[in-house]
Protein backbone atom coordinates (compact mmCIF):
# COMPACT_ATOMS: atom_id res chain seq x y z
CA UNK A 1 0.00 0.00 0.00
CA UNK A 2 1.01 3.48 -0.56
CA UNK A 3 0.57 4.65 2.87
CA UNK A 4 4.23 2.70 4.12
CA UNK A 5 6.06 4.02 1.06
CA UNK A 6 5.54 7.24 2.02
CA UNK A 7 6.13 6.79 5.73
CA UNK A 8 8.79 5.18 4.69
CA UNK A 9 10.02 7.94 2.18
CA UNK A 10 9.64 10.48 4.69
CA UNK A 11 11.63 8.73 7.36
CA UNK A 12 14.49 8.67 4.75
CA UNK A 13 14.60 12.28 4.16
CA UNK A 14 14.04 13.25 7.60
CA UNK A 15 17.30 11.07 8.08
CA UNK A 16 19.09 12.86 5.02
CA UNK A 17 18.19 16.24 6.54
CA UNK A 18 19.81 15.31 10.20
CA UNK A 19 22.55 14.13 8.23
CA UNK A 20 23.00 17.47 6.40
CA UNK A 21 22.52 19.47 9.18
CA UNK A 22 25.31 17.29 11.43
CA UNK A 23 27.88 18.15 8.40
CA UNK A 24 26.68 21.78 7.58
CA UNK A 25 25.83 23.42 10.55
CA UNK A 26 29.06 25.03 12.89
CA UNK A 27 26.79 25.19 16.34
CA UNK A 28 27.74 21.97 18.22
CA UNK A 29 23.74 21.65 20.40
CA UNK A 30 23.20 21.96 16.58
CA UNK A 31 24.65 19.26 14.72
CA UNK A 32 23.59 17.08 18.56
CA UNK A 33 19.91 18.46 18.04
CA UNK A 34 20.44 17.36 13.87
CA UNK A 35 21.64 13.49 15.31
CA UNK A 36 18.54 13.45 17.11
CA UNK A 37 16.77 14.22 14.49
CA UNK A 38 18.20 11.21 12.77
CA UNK A 39 17.10 8.81 15.68
CA UNK A 40 13.72 9.91 15.25
CA UNK A 41 13.51 9.07 11.21
CA UNK A 42 15.08 6.00 11.96
CA UNK A 43 12.93 5.52 14.65
CA UNK A 44 9.68 6.24 12.37
CA UNK A 45 11.28 3.33 9.93
CA UNK A 46 11.03 0.98 12.67
CA UNK A 47 7.39 2.11 13.15
CA UNK A 48 6.94 1.61 9.66
CA UNK A 49 8.23 -1.90 9.89
CA UNK A 50 6.80 -3.51 12.54
CA UNK A 51 3.40 -2.20 11.27
CA UNK A 52 3.73 -3.90 7.47
CA UNK A 53 5.15 -7.16 9.11
CA UNK A 54 2.44 -6.83 11.90
CA UNK A 55 5.06 -7.57 14.56
CA UNK A 56 6.25 -6.44 17.96
CA UNK A 57 9.93 -6.04 17.60
CA UNK A 58 10.17 -2.91 16.05
CA UNK A 59 7.74 -1.42 18.92
CA UNK A 60 10.54 -2.89 21.23
CA UNK A 61 13.21 -1.39 19.21
CA UNK A 62 11.90 1.54 19.59
CA UNK A 63 11.73 1.66 22.96
CA UNK A 64 15.62 0.33 23.38
CA UNK A 65 16.36 3.73 20.92
CA UNK A 66 14.92 5.70 23.44
CA UNK A 67 17.06 4.41 26.02
CA UNK A 68 20.04 5.09 23.46
CA UNK A 69 19.02 8.62 23.04
CA UNK A 70 18.33 9.38 26.50
CA UNK A 71 21.67 7.99 27.37
CA UNK A 72 23.66 9.76 24.34
CA UNK A 73 22.00 13.20 25.30
CA UNK A 74 23.55 12.46 28.91
CA UNK A 75 26.76 11.97 27.82
CA UNK A 76 27.06 14.47 24.84
CA UNK A 77 25.66 17.47 26.98
CA UNK A 78 28.26 17.32 29.39
CA UNK A 79 30.91 17.22 26.69
CA UNK A 80 29.74 20.20 24.87
CA UNK A 81 29.73 21.75 28.14
CA UNK A 82 33.38 21.10 28.70
CA UNK A 83 33.93 22.32 25.44
CA UNK A 84 32.04 25.67 25.30
CA UNK A 85 33.80 25.85 28.74
CA UNK A 86 37.32 26.03 27.66
CA UNK A 87 36.50 27.77 23.80
CA UNK A 88 34.32 29.72 25.20
CA UNK A 89 32.75 29.19 21.99
CA UNK A 90 29.88 26.58 20.40
CA UNK A 91 31.37 26.88 16.94
CA UNK A 92 33.35 23.66 15.88
CA UNK A 93 35.26 25.11 13.87
CA UNK A 94 37.44 26.43 16.83
CA UNK A 95 37.98 22.62 18.02
CA UNK A 96 40.63 22.63 16.38
CA UNK A 97 43.01 20.92 19.29
CA UNK A 98 42.54 17.57 17.69
CA UNK A 99 44.15 18.78 14.39
CA UNK A 100 47.50 16.83 13.45
CA UNK B 1 -9.37 8.79 2.04
CA UNK B 2 -10.50 9.05 5.07
CA UNK B 3 -10.08 11.46 7.87
CA UNK B 4 -7.24 9.57 9.55
CA UNK B 5 -5.23 9.28 5.80
CA UNK B 6 -5.56 13.01 5.79
CA UNK B 7 -4.43 13.90 9.63
CA UNK B 8 -1.25 11.52 8.58
CA UNK B 9 -0.20 13.24 5.77
CA UNK B 10 -0.82 16.51 7.30
CA UNK B 11 1.18 15.07 10.48
CA UNK B 12 4.06 13.81 7.61
CA UNK B 13 4.23 17.39 6.41
CA UNK B 14 4.58 19.25 9.42
CA UNK B 15 7.41 16.83 10.53
CA UNK B 16 8.88 17.69 7.04
CA UNK B 17 8.72 21.11 7.40
CA UNK B 18 9.92 20.55 11.23
CA UNK B 19 13.26 18.76 10.07
CA UNK B 20 13.54 21.52 7.01
CA UNK B 21 13.70 24.80 9.48
CA UNK B 22 16.22 22.80 11.32
CA UNK B 23 18.61 23.82 9.16
CA UNK B 24 17.50 26.86 8.05
CA UNK B 25 17.26 28.70 11.56
CA UNK B 26 19.96 30.78 13.46
CA UNK B 27 19.46 30.31 16.30
CA UNK B 28 19.44 27.16 18.62
CA UNK B 29 16.48 27.91 20.37
CA UNK B 30 14.36 28.07 17.34
CA UNK B 31 15.99 24.87 15.85
CA UNK B 32 15.23 22.95 19.26
CA UNK B 33 11.59 24.61 18.66
CA UNK B 34 11.92 23.39 14.97
CA UNK B 35 12.89 19.73 16.20
CA UNK B 36 10.14 20.05 18.81
CA UNK B 37 7.46 20.50 16.54
CA UNK B 38 9.05 17.66 14.13
CA UNK B 39 8.97 15.06 16.98
CA UNK B 40 5.39 16.17 18.14
CA UNK B 41 4.39 16.08 14.06
CA UNK B 42 5.92 12.72 14.70
CA UNK B 43 4.13 11.79 17.50
CA UNK B 44 0.81 12.34 15.46
CA UNK B 45 1.75 10.21 12.90
CA UNK B 46 2.34 7.50 15.86
CA UNK B 47 -1.23 8.13 17.26
CA UNK B 48 -2.75 7.93 13.93
CA UNK B 49 -1.29 4.72 13.05
CA UNK B 50 -2.50 3.36 15.93
CA UNK B 51 1.31 2.27 17.58
CA UNK B 52 -0.37 4.38 20.55
CA UNK B 53 2.51 2.96 23.25
CA UNK B 54 5.13 4.75 21.29
CA UNK B 55 3.35 8.19 20.81
CA UNK B 56 3.13 8.64 24.20
CA UNK B 57 6.43 7.47 24.83
CA UNK B 58 7.80 9.94 22.10
CA UNK B 59 6.15 12.84 23.85
CA UNK B 60 6.87 12.26 27.04
CA UNK B 61 10.22 11.25 26.83
CA UNK B 62 11.90 13.07 23.64
CA UNK B 63 9.70 16.32 24.23
CA UNK B 64 9.22 15.80 27.75
CA UNK B 65 12.42 14.97 29.11
CA UNK B 66 15.20 15.25 26.32
CA UNK B 67 14.36 18.60 24.40
CA UNK B 68 13.51 20.24 27.99
CA UNK B 69 16.83 18.86 28.93
CA UNK B 70 18.29 20.52 25.63
CA UNK B 71 16.48 23.83 25.83
CA UNK B 72 17.72 24.59 29.37
CA UNK B 73 21.48 23.83 27.81
CA UNK B 74 20.75 26.32 25.20
CA UNK B 75 19.41 28.48 27.87
CA UNK B 76 22.02 28.07 30.15
CA UNK B 77 25.16 28.59 27.02
CA UNK B 78 23.72 31.64 25.68
CA UNK B 79 26.44 33.24 24.68
CA UNK B 80 26.66 35.61 21.68
CA UNK B 81 28.61 33.01 19.45
CA UNK B 82 30.13 33.39 16.04
CA UNK B 83 28.31 30.32 15.03
CA UNK B 84 24.75 32.13 15.40
CA UNK B 85 25.66 34.88 12.40
CA UNK B 86 27.93 32.18 10.37
CA UNK B 87 25.53 28.83 10.40
CA UNK B 88 27.24 27.08 7.76
CA UNK B 89 30.21 25.50 7.78
CA UNK B 90 32.42 25.51 4.51
CA UNK B 91 30.83 21.90 4.05
CA UNK B 92 27.63 23.32 2.85
CA UNK B 93 27.65 22.54 -0.74
CA UNK B 94 28.98 18.96 -0.46
CA UNK B 95 26.75 18.47 2.34
CA UNK B 96 23.97 19.40 0.77
CA UNK B 97 24.89 17.25 -2.45
CA UNK B 98 25.40 14.48 -0.42
CA UNK B 99 22.34 14.72 1.54
CA UNK B 100 20.25 14.84 -1.71
CA UNK B 101 22.30 11.87 -2.82
CA UNK B 102 20.81 9.67 -0.19
CA UNK B 103 17.45 11.21 0.20
CA UNK B 104 17.00 9.91 -3.64
CA UNK B 105 18.82 6.82 -3.58
CA UNK B 106 17.10 5.99 -0.37
CA UNK B 107 13.73 7.04 -2.32
CA UNK B 108 14.21 5.30 -5.69
CA UNK B 109 14.52 1.92 -3.43
CA UNK B 110 11.53 2.60 -1.41
CA UNK B 111 9.66 2.91 -4.45
CA UNK B 112 11.09 -0.33 -5.75
CA UNK B 113 9.53 -1.83 -2.78
CA UNK B 114 6.53 -1.12 -4.92
CA UNK B 115 3.80 -2.25 -2.12
CA UNK B 116 4.24 -4.90 0.81
CA UNK B 117 6.98 -7.03 -0.18
CA UNK B 118 6.83 -8.28 3.41
CA UNK B 119 3.93 -10.03 4.00
CA UNK B 120 2.28 -10.07 7.65
CA UNK B 121 2.88 -12.76 9.24
CA UNK B 122 0.78 -15.22 9.72
CA UNK B 123 -1.81 -15.09 13.17
CA UNK B 124 -3.27 -11.96 15.23
CA UNK B 125 -1.89 -8.70 13.79
CA UNK B 126 -0.35 -7.44 17.37
CA UNK B 127 -2.04 -4.94 19.86
CA UNK B 128 -0.25 -1.53 20.25
CA UNK B 129 -2.67 -0.33 22.80
CA UNK B 130 -0.51 -0.04 26.53
CA UNK B 131 -1.61 -3.22 28.57
CA UNK B 132 -0.88 -5.91 25.91
CA UNK B 133 1.98 -4.42 24.66
CA UNK B 134 3.61 -4.29 28.23
CA UNK B 135 2.49 -7.59 29.15
CA UNK B 136 3.98 -8.89 25.77
CA UNK B 137 7.05 -6.37 26.25
CA UNK B 138 7.60 -7.73 29.68
CA UNK B 139 7.03 -11.17 29.29
CA UNK B 140 9.20 -11.67 25.93
CA UNK B 141 11.77 -8.75 26.06
CA UNK B 142 12.31 -8.83 29.89
CA UNK B 143 16.27 -9.48 29.55
CA UNK B 144 16.76 -6.55 26.62
CA UNK B 145 14.83 -4.44 29.18
CA UNK B 146 16.89 -5.30 32.06
CA UNK B 147 19.97 -4.55 29.88
CA UNK B 148 19.27 -0.64 29.19
CA UNK B 149 19.54 -0.21 32.36
CA UNK B 150 22.83 -0.95 32.37
CA UNK B 151 23.16 1.10 29.48
CA UNK B 152 21.85 3.71 31.72
CA UNK B 153 23.90 3.69 34.26
CA UNK B 154 27.24 3.47 32.32
CA UNK B 155 26.02 6.86 30.96
CA UNK B 156 25.46 8.49 34.41
CA UNK B 157 28.85 7.10 35.11
CA UNK B 158 29.74 8.44 32.25
CA UNK B 159 28.58 11.87 32.42
CA UNK B 160 29.75 12.72 36.17
CA UNK B 161 33.46 11.17 34.90
CA UNK B 162 33.38 13.51 32.34
CA UNK B 163 32.24 16.53 34.38
CA UNK B 164 34.78 15.45 36.80
CA UNK B 165 37.80 15.55 34.56
CA UNK B 166 36.68 19.17 33.82
CA UNK B 167 37.06 20.28 36.67
CA UNK B 168 40.59 18.88 37.48
CA UNK B 169 41.95 20.60 34.23
CA UNK B 170 40.26 23.65 35.06
CA UNK B 171 42.09 23.70 39.10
Amino acid sequence: MADTQLLLGLSFVLFALGLVGVMVRRNALVMLMCMELMLNAVILALVTFSLETATLSGAVLVFLIFVVAAAEIAIAIPIVLQLSRQRSSLDVEGYDRLKG
Amino acid sequence: MTIDQLLVYFFGACALLGGVLMLVARHPMRVALALISCMLSLAGVYAMLGVHVVAVFQVLIYVGAVMVFMVYVIMLLDVRDPSFVRRYSHLLLPGIVLGALLAGALGVSAMRLGGPVIRPVAGAAPSYLVQPFSVEFLREYWLHFELTSVLLVAAVVAAIAIIRSGRRSDG
